[in-house]
């Protein structure tokens, strides 16, 4: 295989599910029986996915890149000529994601020909789920930053669209909303931080920027702004990937369809984040890696406490995704590049499979999504619950799993980090987590599928679902067994995907705004004599390879135990029925609100954020109806008393004198009315009269 | 013996004239006010004819002379018809009564 | 080059038209609307020509040999006056990179908004000969080079938009069309003013080696051609310069329109029909800004420079408050002129930045912004047409009634949003990548970018307001867009999404002659 034909697969796997779009939504109205082709194309793409997988991973180390100009802009006065470049990267990233992506969304939508069933807008959803694809796969394939934008606001879109695909209600429409502006607030650091970026190298590409850094141009001249940069490009992943503060917009998507749910707000876009911060991670100095950690895993926290006492099971599901990719982005932070992807990877697969399973119940159960009024399930969905369990014990980390391999993973690069830095606080607070994770996942699965069943109308009439349903699961189950990734169930990097085909590269930023544990040791650099990328494989000092072994099976063992923990504890709450859950939530009721009410962040953002809009919009609005446009208005009113006045004074003044002068003439001609007899006598007297006093006066004689 | 010379003339035509001119402002009669204006002409004419005689200014004068008696005897002939008409219509022909135009 | 004058063509065209349509008997309504239809579609014909003979690599802006499509011949000549000396008036037309993006967006808009204006009834004759009217002074105010001929074309305009607001409107239109009248003429004494002070200080040179005053803007633009004693000249010591700027800009301004004088556009737009308010948004907003470009741009280059912070910061102001008092409208056409003044923020902001980037993407926006806020108000118009209220609290559930017109609407207001895809995007990018790349309005352009958050919270409030939710049943009866209603709307998204892939269609036009502007405004002639 040609690299040049593995770039043309790569652009018609890119573009053939915009072609499924394009075609369903203008001809879906005619033709309902066009899903299939929407479908169709997606299984072609998976297909074409996985060929170029297994191409590039076995046959190409390197990266291919294929790029074309796209704007051209001639040559500017004293900035010089540059153009903007479109182009599409593969490396073994992007292969990967291509399969995941590929793979997620076809297995959806063959779960949406179900599930979605009767719906009265059947082939629209199908086309949205096209153009969701689309710019998934966009942001997995390009190598710029621009494009990166582009791909990212179309996900935002798609994520509108579906999410809000049930508009009629109204909580529905409210959700699509607030995901679509909250991610814009992420979108906005991403775009100001892209900016910097370009306007110190002309250029959005990967590679061109990363070069520039390495070369020693910082922006603006400062390594201070290459800070800012990365933090702010960060932002967009707090947004798409629903970090804190801005993670507040993916448990109100859950509004959308549930096999939605599955690929967009579980697997897929949400990932979008953590791969954009893969993509930048060369670039991170150690203060933005640090932010990144923090966020991270606060996230992870504070998604975790809210997930312990939600009772709607998609909710449950929603913030234990953003603790999951709290835990990925702080893994990024703390350096652990390779586990973080690899979480996601496989966190994709659980967490779909999840959100599939409980598509699945929410259908038996008529569109109950309350767990309080479920139980027992477990009888009458067998294949839904065992997939479920398997997904279940990969996110709690449980030996065998993918979710172990991967979870124990970032939580040694954490506890590495901690050594490392000092930043205990960090690895703290992921063990406290991961115990979390287990007890409240371990409690979502007790009450839905196990005990007696609470509402036994809905019970009854609930039914194992067809094969098109569980088919997906079981494959998504499958793909959560340790097997795919390594044949060492408790060492990862013995597997393939770690030790040949995920490599942390090597960080671009100077030396000294690095991590100490982020420098390839200089020894190394003297001894070998050349330069350590060329060997791929060293971007850590040796310091930190060895703490990474120390903490191995440290982590290893202290995730079982809280792992154990937790799920110990959620079968003494909601099994055995050893403790109980109300009592202990009315004993400690503060708190207990604290989480119910996540934190009450929608009501502080409401408070503050939200209504401050609103109300400075009416204000200035306000201000430009009577301010401004008074102004406007006041000056045609002054305008118009002056003109009055004027007018007066015309008419009086002006006039008047006109008027007077008439008058004046008129009275003067009265008095001389008194000469003009008429009478011609008198007017020769008075012409001799005239004469003589002449001849008198003038005496010419 | 006394020489009859301009002066006397001119004497004779200035009293000539003031007794026309008494008598268009005196007189409330059209007919007497019309004879008022022939006896100012004809002063004129004494004038012109004794300039003409004792002047150098050759018979310009005579002739001036012929043409304002030709003149009065036309404007005489108009006025008097048109004193007539007047007293057709007002039955007198005083002037001061004649003030219809003034109205 | 093409055997025929086109540029005086295009532009009396439609005068033409008018003179036929004076002609018309009443009683033909249908051949009133088919012959307007036609010229302004020959219009749209001879832009596309024009633009095939294009030269994409002469610049123009202030260099005559390098305008293409030149005419030009003596207008106006009185000789001999005893002060004024010759007064010699040119009949100049010409385009280049910075109007032949205007010329072309003109022709489009005007065929759009004749169709739009179908549903006239009162009165068809008149409200026709006066729409072609228009369509010529719009037409003249972006080919003519001569700066007296300019604002007679600009003033020509103003008429006959003043009886299509003031006869055809809304309930208010007296006072509207009173407004809009009033204002934009306050503002045209500004330009007035400075046009005859400009004459007073340039001269310009004769075949027979004479110097002579002259209203040629080209001539203005060089200082070798400033009298040593001219009011504006820059070789008099005591100019006035800085004064004429901004009066100038004033005058412009108050056409984009720009924060503060920008209240007689939300009037003007509810009051008047849909068509006027296309032809308003489309077109009359972007000569403002042309005016600038055109004029303070490459006349005045050293205030320019000095002044570039406050045209940025009232672009920013623009954007924001825009925004802002968009959030709060109640009424959907007044909330779309609000994101008008919003989106025109942005052109001013691009402007400010005095680079390639900047004013490409100024320019661009300005032809987007044309399209999209068309789009904006026919999609109003559909609406109105049917409910008669405008009211956003009025409708919702419409999505479900109405599939195809959700369809466009979704475009529209995804393009003014600024989603990438679609044109909109492109030439925000390109303004905010020009303004931040400059260290004076760098801040500026960072406090700007919330301008697409609160573009993203107005628009998408307003989408969830009409169109989801529950179906009003006042509605149930609604019909979806009829085809003439699709006629516009197509050719409008496909506009909008072509240029958001294809951006360099446009962009390619104006690329040099922006790169001569910049360098003149820059580094001076």
């Amino acid at each position: 295989m040609s690299e040049s034909l593995i770039i043309n697969l790569s652009v018609a796997i890119l573009f053939l599910p915009l072609l499924g779009f394009t075609v369903v939504v203008l001809l879906g109205k005619r033709f309902p029986k066009l899903y299939l082709f929407e479908v169709g194309i997606i299984s072609i793409a998976f297909i074409l996915s996985l060929i170029v997988m297994f191409a590039k991973l076995s046959y190409y180390p390197n990266n291919i890149v294929a790029q074309f100009t796209w704007i051209t802009m001639g040559s500017a006065p004293s900035a010089g000529s540059f153009n903007i470049d479109l182009g599409i990267s593969i490396d073994n990233i992007t292969v990967m994601m291509l399969f995941v992506v590929n793979l997620i969304s076809l297995l959806v939508h063959l779960f949406s020909i179900e599930y979605m069933h009767g719906d009265k807008r059947y082939t629209r959803y199908f086309s949205y789920l096209g153009i969701f694809t689309f710019s998934m796969l966009g942001i997995v394939l390009t190598n710029n930053l621009l494009m990166m934008y582009i791909f990212w606001e179309l996900v935002g879109l798609s994520s509108y669209l579906l999410i809000g695909f049930w508009f009629e209600k109204k909580s529905a429409a409210d959700a699509s909303k607030k995901a679509f502006i909250v991610n814009r607030i992420g979108d906005i650091g991403m775009f100001i931080g892209i900016l910097i970026l370009f306007a110190n190298y002309q250029t959005f590409t990967f590679d061109a920027i990363y070069a520039q850094i390495e070369a020693g141009n910082m922006p603006f001249g400062d390594s201070a702004w290459l800070t800012a940069a990365g933090i702010l490009i960060f932002l967009g992943a707090v947004g798409k990937s629903a970090q804190f503060p801005l993670h507040v917009w993916l448990p109100d998507a859950m509004e959308g369809p549930t096999p939605v749910s599955a690929l967009i707000h579980a697997a897929t876009m949400v990932a979008a984040g953590v791969y954009l911060v893969t993509r930048i991670f060369v670039m991170l100095t150690a203060d933005a890696m640090l932010t990144i950690a923090v966020v991270g895993a606060f996230t992870s926290f504070v998604a975790a406490t809210i997930a312990l006492t939600q009772n709607d099971i998609k909710k449950v599901l929603a913030y234990s995704t953003v603790s999951q990719l709290g835990y990925m982005v702080m893994s990024l932070g703390v350096g652990a590049y390779a586990f973080a992807f690899f979480h996601l990877v496989t966190h994709a697969f659980f967490k779909a499979c999840m959100f599939l399973g409980s598509g699945s119940v929410i259908h038996a159960m008529h569109h109950e999504q309350d767990i309080r009024n479920m139980g027992g399930l477990k009888k009458k969905m067998p294949i839904t619950y065992y997939t479920f369990l398997i997904s279940t014990l990969a996110i709690s980390g449980v030996p065998l799993t993918s979710g172990f391999l991967s979870k124990d993973g970032i939580l040694a690069g954490t506890l590495a980090f901690g050594k490392l830095t000092g930043h205990w606080l960090i690895p703290l607070m992921a063990f406290t987590v991961a115990g979390m994770t287990a007890f409240y996942m371990f409690r979502l699965v007790l009450l839905t599928f196990h005990g007696e069943p609470r509402d036994h109308h809905k019970y009854d009439h609930a039914h194992e679902s067809p094969k098109l349903m569980v088919a997906p699961l079981v494959i998504l189950a499958a793909l959560s067994v340790f097997i795919w990734y390594t044949p060492n169930p408790i060492a990862a990097d013995s597997g393939w995907v770690l030790s040949s085909w995920i490599k942390t590269p090597t960080q671009v930023v100077p030396n000294e705004t690095r991590f100490d544990f982020m420098k390839p040791d200089a020894a190394f650099e003297t001894n070998s004599g050349q330069h350590a990328e060329s060997h791929g494989t060293i971007t850590h000092s040796t310091l930190y390879t060895e703490t990474m072994h120390w903490a191995h099976y440290k982590a290893m063992f202290a995730s079982l135990a809280v792992a154990g923990l937790g799920i110990l504890l959620a079968f003494a709450f909601y099994f055995w029925k050893k403790l109980n859950a109300d009592k202990l939530a009315e004993k400690i009721k503060p708190l207990y609100n604290f989480s119910l009410n996540k934190w009450y962040l929608d009501e502080v953002y409401d408070a503050t954020a939200v209504n401050g809009t609103l109300n400075s919009g009416k204000g200035f609005s306000w201000f430009d109806q009577k301010i401004v446009d008074g102004a406007v208005n006041g000056s045609a009113y002054v305008t118009r008393v002056v003109s009055k006045i004027s007018g007066w004074f015309d008419t009086y003044v002006v006039d008047g004198f006109v008027n007077f002068t008439a008058l004046l003439s008129g009275f003067v001609g009265l008095l001389f009315r008194k000469l003009q007899t008429g009478k011609v006598q008198t007017y020769v007297a008075f012409v001799v009269f005239a004469v003589i006093v002449l001849l008198l006066l003038f005496k010419p004689f | 013996m006394l020489q009859v010379g301009l002066t006397h003339f001119l004497v004779v035509s200035a009293i000539l004239f003031s007794l026309g001119v008494y008598g268009i402002v005196t007189r409330k009669n059209a007919v007497m006010v019309l004879m008022g204006i022939e006896l100012v002409l004809n002063a004129a004419n004494i004038n012109f004819v004794a300039f003409s005689r004792f002047s150098g200014f050759g018979l310009g004068g005579q002739m001036t002379a012929l043409f304002v008696i030709v003149l009065a005897a036309a404007e005489a002939a108009i006025a008097l018809a048109i004193v007539l008409n007047i007293y057709k219509q007002f039955t007198n022909v005083n002037i001061d009564e004649i003030d219809h135009l003034k109205d | 080059m093409i055997g025929f004058p086109i540029l005086s063509l295009i532009t009396f065209l439609p005068v033409l038209g008018m003179i036929l349509i004076l002609f018309i008997p009443k009683e033909q309504p249908k051949t009133v609307k088919y012959l307007s239809l036609a010229i302004t579609g020959v219009q749209v014909v001879l832009a596309i020509i024009l633009l095939a003979n294009y030269n994409y690599n002469l610049a123009g802006v202030f260099e005559e040999k390098s305008f293409q499509f030149i005419e030009k011949f003596t207008w106006i000549n009185i000789t001999g006056l005893t002060w004024l000396g010759t007064v010699k008036i040119d009949y100049f037309l010409g385009i280049d990179g910075i109007s032949m993006p205007m010329v072309l967006l003109t022709a489009i808009i005007s065929f759009i908004a004749c169709i739009s204006s179908w549903t006239i009834t009162k009165s068809v004759k008149g409200y026709f000969a006066l729409f072609l009217l228009l369509d010529t002074g719009m037409m003249g105010v972006f080919v003519a080079l001569d700066f007296f001929l300019f604002y007679i074309f600009w003033e020509i305009m103003l008429l006959p938009m003043y009886f299509l607001i003031g006869i055809w409107g809304g309930p208010r239109k007296e006072y509207a069309a009173i407004k809009f009248f009033i204002y934009t003429l306050f503002g045209s004494i500004f330009i007035l003013l400075v046009m005859i002070g400009l004459y007073f200080s340039t001269t310009e040179t004769l075949a027979d080696g004479s110097k002579i005053l002259t209203f040629n803007m080209l001539a203005m633009m060089n200082p070798a051609n400033s009298t040593a004693d001219g009011i504006l000249s820059i070789l008099n010591p005591n100019n006035l310069r800085f004064i004429a700027y901004i009066a100038l800009f004033a005058g412009f301004a108050i056409k984009i329109p720009m924060f503060p004088f920008h209240t007689w556009l939300p009037d003007a737009h509810v009051e008047a029909p849909t068509p006027i308010s296309v032809i308003l948004a489309g077109v009359l907003l972007k000569m403002g800004t042309y005016g600038i470009l055109r004029f303070n741009y490459p006349i005045f280059p050293e205030i320019t420079r000095d002044l570039m912070w406050w045209i940025g910061m009232f672009g920013m102001v623009n954007i924001i408050y825009g925004a802002l008092v968009a959030l709060a409208q109640k009424d959907f056409k007044k909330l779309i002129a609000y994101s008008s003044v919003s989106h025109m923020g942005y052109v001013l902001l691009g402007m400010a930045s005095l680079t390639t980037t900047g004013i490409n993407g100024a320019i661009f926006q300005m032809f987007n912004h044309g399209t999209i806020t068309a789009m904006l108000f026919l999609i109003v118009g559909v609406i109105y047409d049917r409910a008669h209220t405008r009211g956003l609290y009025d409708f919702g559930g419409l999505a479900s009634q109405m599939p195809v017109y959700t369809g466009f609407v979704t475009v529209a207001f995804f393009a003014a949003i600024g989603l990438p895809g679609m044109s909109g995007f492109i030439s925000e990018a390109l303004v905010f990548v020009g303004a931040f790349g400059v260290e004076t309005t760098r801040v500026l352009a960072i406090i700007s970018t919330l301008g697409i958050l609160l573009g993203a919270g107005y628009m998408l409030w307003t989408f969830q307001r009409i169109f989801f939710g529950p179906l009003n049943e006042k509605w149930a009866a609604m019909t979806d867009v009829d085809k003439r209603e699709l006629s516009m709307l197509i050719p409008l998204s496909v506009i909008i999404i072509f240029l958001g892939v294809y951006p360099s269609g446009v962009l390619d036009i104006m690329n040099t002659s922006v790169n001569t502007l910049v360098n003149l405004v820059v580094n001076g002639l």
